[in-house]
């Protein structure tokens, strides 16, 4: 579905990423963990197109997308979120998921500004299906609320429900589960699977072990900018060097 | 839809109060400024962007349409909308590089914009007459009637005013304008959620100097005559100052912007030399106390006057 191919990243003389390669398979949660610095969020602003690498390629099914801007990969089916969340804050919720579903609609200015028939009954269906995905999150209680108004947890889960609007096939969080509390925390891994289960790929980063020991079929270790391992969680747990990077070596 | 035929309404009784006279001359301009704010509102209020150079859209389209009726005799109304397609695609082209600039660099490089275009109107004096002005621009006339008082004047420039309203209101109410707001809260959302904002901010960037150029066409052929000092950058600060008074993001609040402003010089005449100090303290206050502009001001007021009525009602 998606494939990292010997991607290395450059900030004006530090590494922070070298040679990492890697690829996701369909219809899974892939998780990527690794201490701090390890690069994860760099890796992610990589593939979703915010930075643009010093050297190899993202392909999404085959196709190389490499230094595709966010809003072209929006249109091939990729999206993402933010870790600080980024909201409409001005909008209500319902407005911030029927941008989402910018790329599935159609009208430009003219079409707009003359209100053709067909634009009013785009924008019904729109609305519509805004609805319906507020549901699908279970936030349907907040449609009219001003997003920047929403607490976070609130704030983030209607993140998700702009960027599954969109019916991605690839769906990639940084760090869904920051700020949130246990309770909050439990309707997440019960919506990631959710989504998952509508066919969309997904990829996350993420710091909470809980969490991606749960729910993801597949995990990559980050380390230093590097790949250090790949695997199921429980390969994962059972690391050595996986272990040794999160704790430490005891035997200097 | 009831708030506009309100308005029209309204645009059409006007006249009825003023009999002619002085004011329906003021009227006129007040929709030639509604226009601009409009144009300057789709820009600042809705994308976010600034301009300090929309006095130069103004302008070119008041030159283009002088220019081409005095000098090369073309038809007038054919060149109104020539000029408007012209300045769409000036401002289309240049878009590109200057909208890549954010905050106040975009700010200056609009600044520059509409210096460069003022100077121009002044130093190509066997086009536009230079500082002197270009004068005996045709009057507008469809067949033997000609646009040549006031009132008809009034007409026409708030006919053509209360169209582009009704287009700038239902593309802000749609997708187009849903895009646009988002591209004000944050550019990098915008983008991850499809949307192409670095070309959306240059075409409302031309759709806005398109506008500007119709308002300066039918300003210059219901004045006759323009100079350049009335396309400077005063004019474009004044321009910014209806968008932010009336209400940033409401389209009936660059109306009440445009209107107010248009109409408060001419109310303080009567305080003589203080008058200047008067328009100040007055736009001062209403920021102080109408953050949101008169769109959002005024509501505001009426209910706290409402609920005030009730409280003493049940005391």
């Amino acid at each position: 579905m998606l494939e990292v191919s010997g991607i290395t990243q450059v900030f004006s003389g530090v590494t922070a990423l070298d040679n990492v390669s890697f690829s996701v398979s369909k219809n899974a949660v892939t998780g990527i963990i690794g201490p701090n610095g390890a690069g994860k969020t760099t890796l992610f602003n990589i593939i979703t197109g915010i930075y643009s690498q010093t050297s190899g390629k993202v392909f999404m099914e085959k196709r190389d997308i490499s230094g595709f801007p966010p809003e072209k990969l929006a249109k091939l089916g990729l999206v993402r979120t933010f870790q600080n969340i980024e909201l409409f804050g001005s909008m209500t919720a319902i407005e911030n998921v029927m941008l989402g579903m910018h790329v599935r609609s159609a009208g430009g200015i003219a079409a707009c500004s003359l209100k053709m028939p067909w634009i009013s009954r785009e924008e019904r269906r729109v609305s519509e299906e805004a609805l319906y995905w507020l549901d699908f999150t279970g936030i349907s209680d907040i449609g009219s609320v001003t997003a920047g108004n929403l607490p976070f947890g609130k704030g983030r889960v209607l993140e998700i429900a702009r960027a599954i609007a969109s019916r991605p096939r690839i769906i990639l969080m940084d760090e869904p589960a920051a700020g949130l509390n246990s309770q909050e925390t439990i309707l997440l891994a019960g919506l990631i699977l959710k989504i998952r289960d509508l066919g969309i790929t997904v990829i996350l980063v993420e710091h909470d072990m809980e969490l991606v020991m749960d729910i993801c079929d597949r995990i990559i270790v980050l380390n230093l900018g590097t790949k250090l391992a790949e695997g199921s969680p429980r390969d994962i747990q059972e690391n050595p060097e996986v272990i040794t990077a999160y704790l430490g070596d005891d035997r200097e | 839809m009831a708030k506009f035929i309100c308005f029209m309404i309204i645009v059409i009784l006007a006249p009825l109060l003023f009999e002619g006279g002085y004011i329906m001359n003021v009227l006129v301009f007040a929709g030639i400024n509604t226009m601009l704010a409009i144009a300057l509102n789709l820009l600042l209020g809705y994308a976010g962007q600034i301009s300090l150079g929309h006095a130069g859209f103004f302008g070119i389209g008041a030159y283009l349409s002088g220019i081409m009726t005095t000098v090369f005799n073309l038809n007038p109304w054919f060149v109104i909308s020539a000029a408007s397609v012209a300045t769409g695609l000036f401002a289309f082209l240049l878009g590109f590089p200057v909208l890549k600039l954010k905050g106040h660099y975009l700010a200056m490089a609009t600044l520059g914009l509409g210096i460069i275009i003022y100077i121009i109107f002044n130093e190509t004096i066997d086009y536009t007459g230079g500082p002197s002005g270009l004068s005996g621009i045709p009057q507008l006339s469809v067949g033997s009637f000609v646009f040549d008082s006031d009132i008809r004047n009034y007409y026409l420039v708030w006919g053509v005013t209360v169209v582009i309203m009704l287009l700038a209101l239902n593309l802000s109410e749609s997708r187009v304008g849903r895009a646009l707001r988002a591209i004000h809260d944050s550019e990098i959302a915008a983008r991850v959620v499809g949307i192409n904002t670095r070309l959306l901010k240059v075409q409302i960037f031309a759709v806005s100097a398109m506008i500007s150029s119709v308002a300066g066409s039918l300003y210059a052929h219901s004045v006759t005559f323009i100079s350049p000092a009335s396309f400077g950058f005063n004019f474009s600060v004044e321009l910014l100052t209806m968008v932010v008074i009336g209400g940033l993001g409401s389209i009936y609040g660059s109306f009440l912007g445009a209107l107010l402003l248009t109409l408060l010089p001419e109310f303080l005449r009567g305080a003589n030399d203080y008058d200047i100090v008067i328009y100040g303290a007055l736009l001062m206050l209403m920021l102080m106390f109408m953050p949101g502009g008169l769109a959002r001001g005024i509501p505001e007021l009426l209910n706290r006057f409402k609920n005030s009525l009730k409280g003493s009602g049940n005391a």
